[in-house]
């Protein structure tokens, strides 16, 4: 009896291990919005398109361009240009081929679908043309280097034309693209499942059959389902819970500062109070407001010290960070001397903060940090959607802010500090500034480009119209036995080489 | 009759229209411009444009009403923004959800509420009814996230012997639908249960010291007897009634439990909606569950009207 039933019980030990392994159960920390890589608009859902949809490049941790659907590409003399070879012998889910002028499709689809959010990504793209079956070119009207980060995106990514063709704007209701997993099925607010896409031109470096997505609102609960094996990975834990899981042997912890940053942007000139604001009438009066912050104790008291402190559109961790303007120490006397030397006493100023997150707590840190140095500082809490109405019309002295962050610095910069920027909401305009943005989209050379954005920084520490104080970090959290997961700066979760030890 | 049924149905043509255009304006109670908050971090004005357009918010306020009126009544409850489906099969696939959801806890309330009041009122002043009572008040006054999320920390964390979160159609496995329903009805029973013992105690105790059951007592009848079948019998009916209010509560209830646990039900759909400003999916909700209630009440009034002849007169 014992000799068979010993063999029985270990080959069922086996296929449970097996089964195991051959599904992913990763917790989101929202439901994606539609899956439609033209439509789509959330954070989340990006994680998912990384399953199912590749894109033309994407990036490594350093965020250096990797070959992806596109295996080389070249810009013209002029910067106007890029050519793209597309990698041969790639298939859609649906078992058509991915070619040229499937990638032609799908840009054009990004820039004139109806409701597209990617048209503002690559507007700049005035035509693409089909050179031959495994080459594209993409051209600008005028030169545009940020373009190729765009690609590295959900902008970058293919889809199947014949599906999406069929299927119109209904399309994100069963993608078809040319990823490592294809879509299984998805139901609202529960789940969201993929699996392996055998033919996947890189199918070897994907290790799970199957990968379910389960979107688990509170963060509490997320991690309380992966301590009870319900998920094996999480994404975006509290920073609240970040000791508590360090100190806990059953779960694996890992951390990346990301692309994102929070600041405060000033009105320098936008309507009429940029003409009342006191911070508007002299640099010397900003200059105090940020020497008067410190960016540690922020760092500290607000986040238990886990994000980054930082004083630039990208963070010090970022290889387009500007090391010769490094992040000034809190100094109060000096605050004091060029508040005097401005001619202001105790200059008083509301600081407009979003409601919700911590970006109330940030405001008091720095309300009772700024008193020091004789800032009247109000806090006026906004609800996020109006904060964004009011900035725009400039109703504000002060607006805290946080951006989610892109691969390319530009991104994070031209369209809130550039003279015409859409984001633009203190209207700041420096010539200096305007002709060294122009310079950085002009040229794909790194060095040109980042002399540029020193220039950039010299000129923004001394205007200050904007103060950037910290830079988020990515948490995740995962099963001990799940190994491989490499941390990118963008937050997403790469598949390739995870696997279930 | 016919008159009455005819009268019953063209007074709730009013309620509802009032109801839809309450539902309508608090769209405009919501602050933000709309398609600012739905064009995302880029702000892209002509995306902005475009959304505006495309949900009718570059037209006057009364001419999206009778737009979406219009819709409506054609059976069109909209387009979910965020997900690009037609609200009607959203709240189709998650009514059933809610509704088992709130089945099961009213279930527990029944089976868990009403013995312990019996119990408490027949052993009135012992130990056993201070214990239902303590209990009772607990489950008044516990916030039913707090009771969700140690319940999901001592089942689920520690003992491992429950999902603590997400949901399995009953037809793909009943057992682990079972499973993932039961901490989250619990959970949701918790005041129903504590309303359903007060209100069964209380009506016990008035019950037990009336002349019929002194006399029932007197006949020589024994006490379990006496209890089951004279006294409670009476003392349950306005439980029932309650328990019919309570159903309604449960289905609001259920907004913050389907929260805690991943419950995809009608409540985390209309939360999910609020916070991603999915308009068109709060309208319709709201929409459906007021023409729901309003279709509830006339049925009762049928009823009543059918079973009580005074009403009649």
């Amino acid at each position: 009896m014992k000799r068979v039933v010993l063999p029985l019980l270990a080959l069922s030990l086996m296929t449970s291990v097996a089964s195991a392994q051959q599904n992913l159960r990763i917790g989101l920390a929202e439901d994606p919005d539609i899956l439609d890589p033209t439509l789509a608009r959330t954070f989340v859902g990006r994680i998912v398109f990384m399953a199912m949809c590749d894109k033309l490049l994407d990036i490594d941790k350093d965020l250096k361009l990797v070959p992806q659907l596109a295996t080389e590409w070249s810009w013209s003399p002029d910067q106007t240009a890029v050519t793209f070879k597309i990698r041969p012998n790639v298939m859609f889910h649906d078992g058509e081929k991915m070619d040229a002028e499937a990638v032609r499709y799908s840009l054009d689809r990004h820039l004139n679908l109806q409701g597209s959010f990617r048209r503002s990504e690559i507007n700049v793209v005035k035509s693409i043309d089909v050179v031959d079956p495994t080459t594209v070119k993409v051209s600008m009207a005028t030169p545009f280097a940020p373009l190729l980060a765009q690609f590295t995106d959900r902008a970058g990514m293919v889809v199947s034309p014949k599906a999406a063709t069929a299927a119109g704007a209904n399309f994100g209701a069963k993608p078809i693209c040319a990823g490592p997993y294809k879509f299984v099925e998805r139901v609202q607010q529960d789940r969201i499942v993929v699996e392996k896409f055998k033919e996947h031109w890189n199918a070897s470096a994907y290790s799970f059959d199957r990968i379910t997505y389960l979107p688990i609102v509170d963060g509490t609960v997320r991690l309380a389902n992966l301590r009870s094996g319900q998920i094996d990975m999480l994404e975006r834990l509290q920073a609240s819970d970040v000791a508590e899981v360090k100190k806990d042997a059953r779960v694996k912890f890992a951390s990346l500062t990301g692309l994102g940053y929070a600041g405060i942007t000033i009105n320098v000139a936008n309507g009429d109070r940029g003409k009342t604001n006191v911070l508007a009438k002299d640099k010397r009066i900003r200059q105090a407001l940020e020497l008067s912050i410190d960016r540690d104790a922020i760092n500290q008291v607000v986040f238990n010290g886990e994000f980054n402190a930082g004083n630039q559109w990208v963070p010090p961790t970022n290889p387009w960070y500007v090391k010769s303007v490094a992040t000034p120490k809190r100094d109060v006397a000096k605050a004091k001397e060029l508040l005097k030397a401005a001619g202001v006493t105790n200059p008083s100023f509301t600081l407009m903060v979003p409601t919700g997150n911590e970006g109330q707590q940030v405001a008091q840190v720095i309300q009772s940090m700024v008193k020091e140095s004789g800032f009247d500082m109000k806090i006026q809490q906004v609800e996020f959607a109006t904060s964004l109405q009011t900035a725009q019309k400039g109703d504000f002295d002060a607006f805290q802010i946080g951006w989610s962050g892109r691969v390319d610095p530009d991104g994070n910069l031209t369209a809130f500090i550039a003279c015409d920027g859409g984001q633009n909401d203190g209207k700041y305009c420096s010539q200096d500034v305007e002709a060294a943005l122009k310079l950085t989209r002009s040229t794909s050379n790194f060095e040109q480009r980042a002399t540029a954005y020193e220039k950039i920084a010299k000129v923004h520490a001394d205007d200050v119209p904007r103060i950037y104080l910290y830079h988020p970090t990515w948490f995740w959290a995962m099963s001990p036995k799940l190994a491989g997961f490499q941390p990118v700066p963008d937050g997403m979760i790469r598949l390739n080489g995870m696997k279930m030890n | 009759m016919l008159t009455f049924i005819v009268r019953r149905i063209l007074i709730s043509i009013p309620t509802i229209v009032f109801v839809s255009i309450v539902v309508f304006g608090l769209q405009l109670l919501l602050p933000g411009d709309p398609a600012l908050a739905l064009a995302g971090e880029e702000r892209d004005p002509q995306l902005i444009a475009e959304l505006r357009r495309l949900y009718n918010l570059d037209q006057p306020i009364w001419r999206q009403y009778l737009i979406w009126v219009g819709n409506v009544l054609q059976g069109n409850l909209g387009e979910s923004i965020r997900l690009k489906m037609p609200v009607g099969d959203l709240v189709a696939a998650k009514l059933p959800v809610t509704m088992q959801l709130a089945s099961m806890a009213i279930l527990i309330a029944v089976c868990v509420g009403i013995p312990m009041g019996i119990v408490s009122a027949v052993k009135k002043e012992t130990y056993l009814d201070y214990g239902a009572n303590v209990v009772a008040l607990s489950g008044i006054s516990v916030p039913s996230f707090w009771l969700g999320i140690m319940m999901i920390m001592l089942f689920s964390v520690h003992l491992g012997w429950l999902p603590a979160s997400g949901f399995v159609k009953p037809s793909e496995s009943l057992s682990q639908n079972l499973k993932t329903m039961i901490m989250p009805a619990f959970v949701l029973s918790s005041v129903t249960t504590a309303i359903f013992m007060r209100h069964t105690r209380s009506a016990m105790l008035a019950v037990l010291r009336s002349d019929y059951v002194r006399t029932a007592r007197a006949k020589g009848l024994r006490e379990p007897r006496v209890v089951f079948r004279h006294a409670l019998r009476n003392a349950i009916i306005p439980v029932v009634t309650l328990g019919a209010i309570q159903l309604g509560e449960l289905m609001s209830g259920a907004v913050l439990t389907e929260q805690i646990f991943t419950i995809p039900g009608f409540g985390k759909l209309i939360v999910d909606a609020v916070f991603n400003r999915d308009y068109a999916v709060v309208q319709g909700v709201v929409l459906c569950t007021a023409t729901g209630f309003i279709f509830l009440n006339l049925c009762a009034d049928l009823i009543y009207f059918m079973v009580n002849p005074r009403m009649r007169g």
